[in-house]
């Protein structure tokens, strides 16, 4: 495997940026492009999912995940952990720019939902098996697809672009499941922070380890490369230093205010969780 | 695991789907045993749906009950359909994923605790959107951490069906129940003909979705664990019955599905019976 000049996309570009190529490994479609990559004073393992017009499952053509993109993430964090057994736990990063989760009748009957969950399970498993697990946001985080690649991740971090959207649906299905017009859902996501698309407003949730700003993610320079490989190396170091599980999401400043509910269920639970 | 009821049986039968999801918690725990946490009174509710013009329910549409299983310490977390959808929202989110780590936590002091999630969900409350999706994320943690100390236990009854991220949900449990009116699916029919266009699904052919995600369907391609009548006893016996010594769980068995995988040929891909063929479970009793 190489340069492969038929795949594209924005995970692909910082795939490339921050790998350089090195050490790509095989063991799949190679919309999973898999690679070791110096991070800092170790090796870390890099993953992305990218599109692939020839795909040969037609509904995963657009950089969906599709229903081989997702089982193969589940080989290749399995396989990560099954090396490292005995031995330190590999940093792991997860590229993601992922549009969504391939929606399709064979996917259905296939189950898309059994192999997006084996993603999870796979990025969960590593986690509790003490790799560090960091995610970078770098185009789309959507559903289905972000829950199978990345949502796992000890840390999260995102590039500041109007590029990097998080959210549960896509507009347009949105818009037709809720009964709105897709103008309505925008407005509604300006004053209800958690219906937004933006990066900048995922952030005011408290779920994001950190916000990269000032760094072009389009289109990434030196300087760009270097300043994320610095924020990654920073974010596993903190990783390796805190808990497996991800209570670090209640923690922050900004979730305390804006997922306060969140944090006053669990108190509540632990109050009543053994009878009086 | 039969899955046909004695004829005296069809007498006696009591829905369970016809339950409200306080009363399925109360069917499937042992008799008087049942204790709600955050019950009404709490007034936990969604600070989010007022805020659209959307009237909130005190309990956010998730119950949470501890009890006991078979005589063994339990928490049922069951999801009503008949709010929202069943949707999951950051309050109704919270609930499940902060029962499951409590019953992590009291595991891990020795202390073993029986979860079990009664789905009955379109997914994530899309008027929640992002907190929704952040708590099945915490969910998903949980049920992974959790499964590998106590069998966690999944039932989709109907008629909402279980789909979106908590499609993902009931893949990781150690156990998942269906009935013949369950639906397990990731992507609603509506998004995928959004989605797709309406020559990928039609979503007003329901003999066509029920073919494809239907709770028959998926027991018999071995996406489920059991398939049972809906009658409340039956489902109760049915979760009693999964003790000690669950076989791997089918979100761990990724060359088995990866091999699957390479025999379909996306251009000509099997028809819902011949799936059925193909991915037989080779053990009648088991995956």
């Amino acid at each position: 495997m190489g340069a492969d000049p038929s795949l594209s996309g924005r995970g692909l570009r910082w795939f490339e940026a921050l790998t350089g190529l090195e050490g790509l490994l095989d063991g799949g479609p190679r919309t999973v492009r898999v690679a070791d990559s110096r991070l800092g004073e170790e090796i870390a393992r890099f993953i992305a999912v990218v599109a692939d017009p020839a795909n040969r499952f037609p509904r995963a053509r657009q950089g969906e995940l599709g229903l081989e993109e997702a089982w193969t993430l589940a080989r290749q964090l399995r396989r990560t952990v099954a090396e490292d057994l005995g031995a330190r736990a590999r940093a792991i990063v997860a590229v993601v720019d992922v549009s969504s989760q391939a929606y399709g009748r064979r996917e259905e009957l296939l189950g898309i939902h059994l192999a997006c969950a084996a993603a999870a399970d796979a990025y969960a498993s590593a986690r509790l098996a003490g790799h560090p697990i960091v995610a970078l946001l770098v185009g789309k985080a959507m559903s289905g697809a972000f829950l199978a690649h990345g949502y796992q991740a000890n840390r999260i971090l995102a590039l500041d672009s109007t590029e990097v959207l998080v959210h549960a649906m896509s507009k347009q299905a949105a818009a037709r499941v809720t009964r709105r017009p897709v103008e309505a859902l925008e407005q509604l996501g300006e004053r209800i922070v958690p219906m937004a698309y933006g990066v900048r407003a995922f952030a005011r949730l408290g779920l994001l380890h950190g916000l990269i700003e000032g760094v072009n993610a389009a289109a990434p320079g030196a300087d760009d490369i270097e300043r994320v490989r610095r924020e990654l190396a920073a974010a596993i170091d903190d990783a390796r230093a805190g808990a497996r599980d991800l209570a670090a999401r209640l923690t922050s400043p900004a979730a305390r205010e804006t997922r306060a509910a969140s944090i006053a269920v669990r108190r509540r639970l632990t109050e009543q969780w053994d009878a009086p | 695991m039969s899955t046909a009821a004695p004829h005296e049986r069809l007498l006696t039968r009591h829905s369970f789907i016809e339950l409200p999801a306080r009363e399925r918690a109360r069917a499937i725990l042992d008799a008087d045993s049942f204790r709600e946490l955050l019950g009404p009174f709490d007034r936990l509710k969604s600070p989010w749906l007022p805020l659209q013009g959307i009237v909130a329910q005190s309990d956010d549409g998730v119950v949470i009950a501890r009890g006991r299983i078979g005589g063994r310490p339990a928490v049922v977390a069951a999801i009503e359909g008949a709010f929202q959808g069943g949707s999951i929202g950051e309050v109704s989110g919270a609930k499940v994923a902060g029962a499951l780590e409590l019953a992590l936590r009291d595991c891990e002091r020795g202390h073993p605790v029986l979860p079990v999630l009664l789905l009955e969900t379109g997914g994530v409350r899309l008027q929640e959107a992002n907190l929704g999706l952040a708590a099945i994320a915490e969910i998903h943690s949980a049920i992974v951490a959790l499964r590998r100390r106590v069998p966690v236990v999944a039932v989709v009854a109907g008629m909402v069906g279980c789909f979106g991220g908590m499609s993902l949900a009931a893949a990781l449990c150690s156990t998942l129940i269906v009935t013949r009116q369950a639906r397990l699916g990731m992507n609603g029919p509506e998004v995928i003909e959004q989605e797709a266009g309406i020559t990928e699904l039609d979503s007003t052919d329901h003999a066509l979705i029920w073919s494809l995600v239907g709770g028959e369907q998926r027991y018999a391609t071995g996406l489920a664990d059991a398939l049972v009548d809906d009658d409340a006893e039956a489902i109760a016996a049915q979760v009693r019955s999964v003790v000690e010594g669950v076989a791997a769980p089918r979100s761990e068995q990724v060359e088995c599905y990866l091999e699957r995988l390479a025999h379909i040929d996306p251009a000509n891909p099997p028809e819902p019976r011949a799936l059925r063929a193909l991915w037989a479970r080779e053990d009648p009793d088991g995956r």
